[in-house]
């Protein structure tokens, strides 16, 4: 055996900035999205010292977080973010509550202005830590170098344990130009942070037995199965069983997409079929989902019959909004293994007979065709083109949305038989996420396909992300589907506000394939639906440039089956 | 269901790193969450790394689960208990300036304070400082017997709590 002590690193004495570094390369950490500034200067000079870590410069700081958030999300690993301080930290907020509605590990570090200075009202000095409380897991004021490789280990800690979510660590400038010996903290404890992981057996069994005599169960899950790598653990349970399976958007690619046993993403947009499962289920297993209120609807009309099952690894997530009758607090993972072994060790299996009429209720259900849409029409479906991307990617791309309509039709069109493959705003909804998040999924996976879906709208809260793209090399087919409409609150004015629509229509929009070129890109325009195919299949041919695809939509054309609000999941409006 | 039907005081003690920050984690939480906080008491422990709070909550059983989740939730958060679950004891301190001009006057409010068991802790000619602890409704007692017409200045801390018998809240 080798032991690999370097007695140099441990001697010499290192700055803040050279501790950041050379931490970040310790913790295996390879990309970093940033955006440089005067409060950060040293740290940026330790990072051009080196070249294990590579530093990524975006365009504006939202996207350095988008784009960490797309690398965390596609990967699994914490996405790193380096912003300066002020109005760098202030443009990272929208990123960072990104990831924290959608439990997303990521650590952000801020520059700050010198300690001496904070709370002079300093160049660039804003209270980041004051304004990042509510949307981070947890943040640190680092005031001190001795202090800044332990915190900065407890940031990354924090940020992957538990329910994971984004850790925001300020670093005022002084604290990065004075000197200390640096070893890396391998591990952390802390007295006040230690996450549940395993869930109570006790309660695990009187959920099994709950589940073998259900007659008409539904597993309902969401993002904790993609976070915690469940996919394929939940895949079994739901086959050894034979339940059917609903996904919230942030769970789609937790069970496979085009199984027999998926009834489609289930909520304000979901299929027909899932919602009337809820709504008629005798038992609900929540897995890892938080019961949103864009899934649940009207809270007092759904899964009105069901007894309910939750396995969170949150308590505080646990009969939040509904109230449920056996908690599980756990990992994902670990309750569903033990899960596993209980179904096999049980000495019945599931009320089959039951069962089957469930499933026939269900087909029933599936036959009414909710997604379907007039595929005769003069003008581009949104939907169709969604499909075509599927068919020409073979599932196999990962499909990065903005947030608005042609979200929800990705999340409908496109299946997703693998986790992680599907990467989108779920709970903030923020528009501008598509591109940046793309741009970190392809750091991640640099010979994957990569789509971006978004709408007019979208596209232009991120677009100057095109030029990184270029410095990058960066081959995105980016998909815009554009109706020159803010298409969801189109959608909302139409059937809530008497058709008035104030301020969704987007005139004056750039042409968008010379933008695509004057970025240095591809662009192409589509506006007849039977050119659609032979663009699509142009645009994922080229495998080693950008495409922006600007495909002219119908603007009439609405996302369905659509739950109104305040409406049950059973109060659907079909096409 | 009307959440304010069924609310109940609740007195919770949190054990929480003393940290620079600390308080404004707990108290943006409630404010983030629309929780409500009736009264909040802070100081170091013993153990001066660790910092304890006394907060008085008004909510439902579910919004007051809900509280003691999140308040769990926090990362610098070392244990939560909800006093009012089990038997415990609550003090405030109350400070009360009063006006004490001429002999009978000055006899009355100190025999008013004897009588709550308070203390004069300072004295000018015109008026008296008293001190006094107990649960908040013999300071609200006190206050009222004094009347409104003879207070000057009223300060009180807040309650603190703690369960009795010999089990301690221990890290």
């Amino acid at each position: 055996m080798v032991f690999r002590f370097d007695l140099e690193r441990l001697k010499v004495e290192l700055t803040g900035a050279e501790i950041i570094a050379r931490f970040l390369e310790d913790e295996g950490v390879e990309h970093i999205f940033g955006y440089p500034g005067g409060a950060v200067l040293h740290i940026y000079d330790a990072l051009y010292k080196q070249d294990k870590v590579k530093h990524i410069l975006v365009r504006h700081e939202q996207a350095a977080t988008h784009a960490a958030d797309g690398y965390a999300r596609s990967t699994g690993k914490p996405g790193v973010v380096l912003v300066t301080s002020g109005p760098g930290a202030t443009n990272a907020v929208t990123g960072i509550a990104t990831a924290y509605m959608d439990s997303i590990p990521m650590v952000v570090l801020t520059g700050q202005v010198p300690t001496a200075l904070i709370g002079n009202d300093a160049f660039q000095e804003v209270d980041t830590v004051g304004i990042t409380r509510p949307c981070v897991k947890h943040n640190f004021l680092v005031k001190d170098v001795n202090e800044l490789a332990v915190t900065l280990k407890k940031a990354f800690y924090i940020a992957t344990t538990g329910r994971p979510g984004p850790v925001v660590v300020d670093i005022p400038k002084d604290v990065t130009a004075a000197r200390v010996r640096y070893t890396h903290p391998r591990k952390v404890t802390m007295r006040s942070y230690n996450p549940t992981v395993k869930g109570h057996i006790r309660q695990v069994r009187k959920a099994v037995g709950m589940m073998l005599s259900a007659k008409r169960p539904v597993l309902y899950t969401g993002g904790g199965v993609i976070l915690d790598d469940a996919a394929e653990l939940l895949t079994e349970v739901a086959h050894a069983l034979d339940f059917p399976v609903t996904n919230t958007s942030m769970g789609l690619g937790g069970f496979p997409a085009t199984d027999r046993q998926f009834l489609g993403m289930l909520g304000m947009h979901g299929n027909y079929e899932a919602n009337m499962a809820i709504s008629h289920c005798d038992l609900l297993v929540a897995i890892g989902a938080r019961f949103d209120d864009r899934v649940t609807g009207n809270i007092a009309k759904f899964a009105p019959k069901a007894k309910i099952i939750h396995i969170d690894i949150d308590p505080a997530s646990i009969s939040k909004n509904v109230k449920v009758d056996v908690p599980i607090v756990g990992s994902v993972n670990a309750v569903l293994a033990d899960m596993v072994a209980e179904i096999k060790a049980a000495e019945r299996g599931p009320n089959t007979s039951a069962l089957g009429e469930w499933w026939q209720q269900i087909e029933e259900w599936r036959g009414v065709d909710c997604l379907r849409y007039d595929k005769s029409a003069e003008k581009i479906k949104p939907q169709y083109v969604l499909q075509k991307v599927y068919e020409v990617t073979k599932g196999e791309a990962f499909v990065c949305s903005d947030v608005g309509q042609h979200q929800m039709w990705a999340a409908q069109f496109y299946k997703f038989d693998k986790p992680r493959r599907w990467i989108n705003s779920g709970g903030l909804g923020t528009m501008g996420f598509g591109l940046p998040a793309a741009m970190g999924v392809q750091f991640a996976h640099p010979d994957a396909t990569v789509v971006c879906v978004a709408g007019d709208g979208g596209i232009q809260m991120n677009i100057q992300e095109l030029a990184t793209c270029l410095q990058y090399g960066l081959p995105i087919k980016v998909i815009c589907l554009n109706n020159s409409y803010l298409g969801m609150v189109r959608q909302w004015q139409e059937f809530f506000y008497e058709e008035r629509y104030s301020h969704s229509y987007m005139e004056s929009l750039p042409d968008f394939v010379k933008l695509a070129e004057a970025y240095g890109h591809v662009g192409i325009k589509v506006e007849k639906p039977e050119d659609v195919d032979a663009a699509v299949e142009r645009a994922f041919a080229m495998k080693d440039r950008l495409v922006f695809m600007n495909i002219i939509t119908d603007a009439t054309e609405n996302v369905y089956p659509m739950v109104p609000a305040g409406a049950g999941l059973d109060e659907m409006i079909l096409i | 269901m009307n959440n304010h039907d069924n609310a109940k005081r609740h007195i919770i003690s949190i054990l929480i790193e003393n940290e620079a920050g600390a308080l404004s984690r707990v108290a943006g939480l409630f404010s983030a969450r629309g929780y409500n906080i009736e009264a909040l008491t802070v100081a170091a422990t013993e153990d001066p790394s660790l910092s304890r709070m006394t907060l008085v909550s008004k909510g439902t059983d579910e919004i007051i689960e809900q509280i003691l989740k999140q308040l769990n939730k926090l990362i610098d958060v070392v244990k939560v208990l909800d006093l009012t679950q089990g038997d415990h004891i609550e003090r405030e301190l109350l400070l009360v300036k009063v006006r004490a001009v001429g002999h009978e006057q000055r006899q009355e409010v100190y025999r008013l304070a004897d009588v709550f068991r308070g203390h004069v802790i300072d004295i000018t000619e015109n008026s008296y400082t008293i001190e006094l602890t107990g649960d908040g409704k013999k300071l609200d007692a006190f206050l009222a017997t004094l009347g409104e017409s003879q207070i000057l200045e009223t300060v009180r801390g807040g309650p603190s709590g703690i369960s009795r018998g010999d089990k301690a809240m221990h890290t």
